[in-house]
């Protein structure tokens, strides 16, 4: 039997900002075609977590190991590492001067160095995965919300990335418009994207996910398979934080 | 005579329009020259020292600071003079043309760096973050997702601002540039009317009216989407 390889690996990670800790040591392992749902209360450090596995934050101390590369070894080109780390944001971030397909070609032409027909052919497609084909020539503000998450994503895909972080992907969208961005996630699953996802769409993470972890004051308090952490959590934080998100 | 002749006669006599019409053009001439040349490197310099406190060097910003600071404060007439009359006694001799384009040029650097920094500051950090994500480095991100949107942000008050430095090329007059205002204050002296100032007047708002129809083309030009 083979073990599935982690794509994502993090061990011992600290970060403070001055004086405060906010992550006292976090381990944790992601595993190719995973998709983890990541959950815990505001100002856990779940944000800070993901932002630390591209160095958007920089870890205090710790290592973590993204398909072989260590993200903190001095001769790491960090820009390298991060077209390998998709990264989608509450508020899409979207670039307001430029096309969807814009949005979705600057990394590759200008990062990648793709002539720009080539890097325009990737950016169709990656459009035409989360079903926005035909708003490639869109600005952001002609888009709805969910349309613009989608472009986010079609954005990070278009790298071709290992593995993709989300956070809160759906928190800034209309109840309407959750549906459309799951579906998305899902597929992206489907199709093998290992995924970390801060998110608490419990029915979505009950489905979908293959993990769960709950996260409290900067520490990993307990993980297992959604039914175990949403049904019968072991740990009493763990169980007072389900209870008031399913009340 | 009635009032109306004698405003005609004082303001528009048509033998003094004829006769102060070459000397008052020329002077337009070398005021679109001045202006032209104080826009291009005054906006370039604001620009470059607004992405040099980009880098948040600490020395550097503060020097930044307190030069462009000290240029806003001074009365550019000051300055004008003491380039002009100060610099030949070190024996450095500038013609008056370019110390009016060095000293005006600093002036509006000194605005439009200021200008500029506040628009690449109001830019979300969320911009940042998104292109860092994708692997784009500082000076990429700066140029293809920063400053494109700090840039549209600062079109309406960097015009005001070279329509202001426009206006101040009549500073050259004192030291001698013969720009507009100097043809037109020597032809109201020789010819003891105000002809030749009010034609100088009219040369300034025909200068005004591209330059307002310019900056009105750049803010559409910028403007992104249909919403
Ligand atoms: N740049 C920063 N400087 C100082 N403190 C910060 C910074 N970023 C985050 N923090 C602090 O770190 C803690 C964890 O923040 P983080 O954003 O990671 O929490 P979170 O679990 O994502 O919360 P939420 O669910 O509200 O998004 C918070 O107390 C926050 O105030
Ligand atoms: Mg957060």
């Amino acid at each position: 039997m083979t073990v599935p390889p982690s794509i994502l690996q993090i061990r011992g990670l600290h970060k403070s900002f001055g004086s405060i800790e906010i992550l006292h040591g976090v381990d944790l392992s992601v595993k190719e075609q995973e998709l983890i749902f990541l959950i815990g209360p505001s100002g856990s450090g779940k944000s800070t977590l993901l932002r630390c596995c591209n160095r958007l934050e920089e870890p205090s101390s710790g290592s973590i190991i993204v398909d072989g590369i260590d993200l903190m070894a001095r001769n790491t080109d960090i820009n390298a590492v991060r077209q390998l780390i998709g990264m989608v944001f509450q508020s899409f971030n979207l670039y307001p001067h430029m096309t969807a397909l814009s949005n979705v070609t600057l990394a590759l032409r200008k990062v990648l160095r793709k002539p720009r027909k080539e890097a325009e052919e990737i950016g169709h497609r990656a459009l035409a995965r989360v079903n926005l084909a035909e708003k490639a020539g869109a600005y952001p503000n002609e888009l709805s919300g969910g349309q613009q998450q989608r472009v986010a994503i079609a954005r990070a895909l278009a790298l071709e990335p290992k593995v993709m972080l989300f956070d809160e992907p759906t928190s800034a969208l209309d109840p309407e418009l959750v549906g459309e961005i799951l579906e998305t996630m899902r597929e992206l699953k489907e199709s093998g994207m290992t995924m970390l996802v801060v998110s608490h769409e419990m029915r979505f993470a009950r489905d979908a996910a293959d993990r769960v972890i709950f996260m409290d004051h900067g520490v990993i308090v307990e993980e297992g398979p959604p039914e175990k952490i949403f049904t019968s959590p072991t740990e009493a934080r763990t169980r007072s934080f389900i209870e008031k998100l399913t009340r | 005579m009635d009032g109306w002749s004698r405003f005609t006669d004082t303001f528009f006599k048509p033998e003094l329009i004829e006769r102060y019409l070459p000397s008052i053009a020329s002077g337009l001439v070398v005021t679109v020259e001045i202006a032209l040349a104080v826009i291009v490197t005054g906006l370039t310099l604001g620009l470059l020292l607004a992405v040099v406190r980009t880098f948040r060097v600490s020395v550097l910003s503060f020097v930044i600071v307190i030069v462009v600071d000290a240029f806003r404060a001074l009365p550019p007439l000051v300055l004008v003079l003491i380039v002009f009359f100060g610099l030949p006694n070190v024996g450095i001799n500038v013609p008056s043309f370019a110390v009016l384009w060095i000293v005006l040029s600093f002036v509006l650097a000194a605005f439009a760096e200021e200008i500029f920094w506040a628009g690449i500051l109001s830019v979300p950090k969320g911009q940042w973050e998104a292109a860092r994500s994708t692997g784009l480095g500082f000076l990429g991100t700066l140029t293809h997702v920063i400053l494109p949107q700090a840039i549209r942000l600062t079109v309406p008050p960097i015009t005001n601002r070279a329509l202001a430095i426009t206006k101040n090329t009549a500073l050259g007059t004192v030291i001698g540039v013969p720009e507009i205002l100097n043809q037109a204050s020597t032809g109201q002296s020789f010819a003891g009317n105000a002809t030749p100032m009010m034609m100088g007047a009219i040369a300034y708002v025909l200068l005004f009216i591209p330059v307002v129809i310019l900056g009105r083309w750049i803010e559409t030009r910028f403007a992104w989407g249909r919403a």
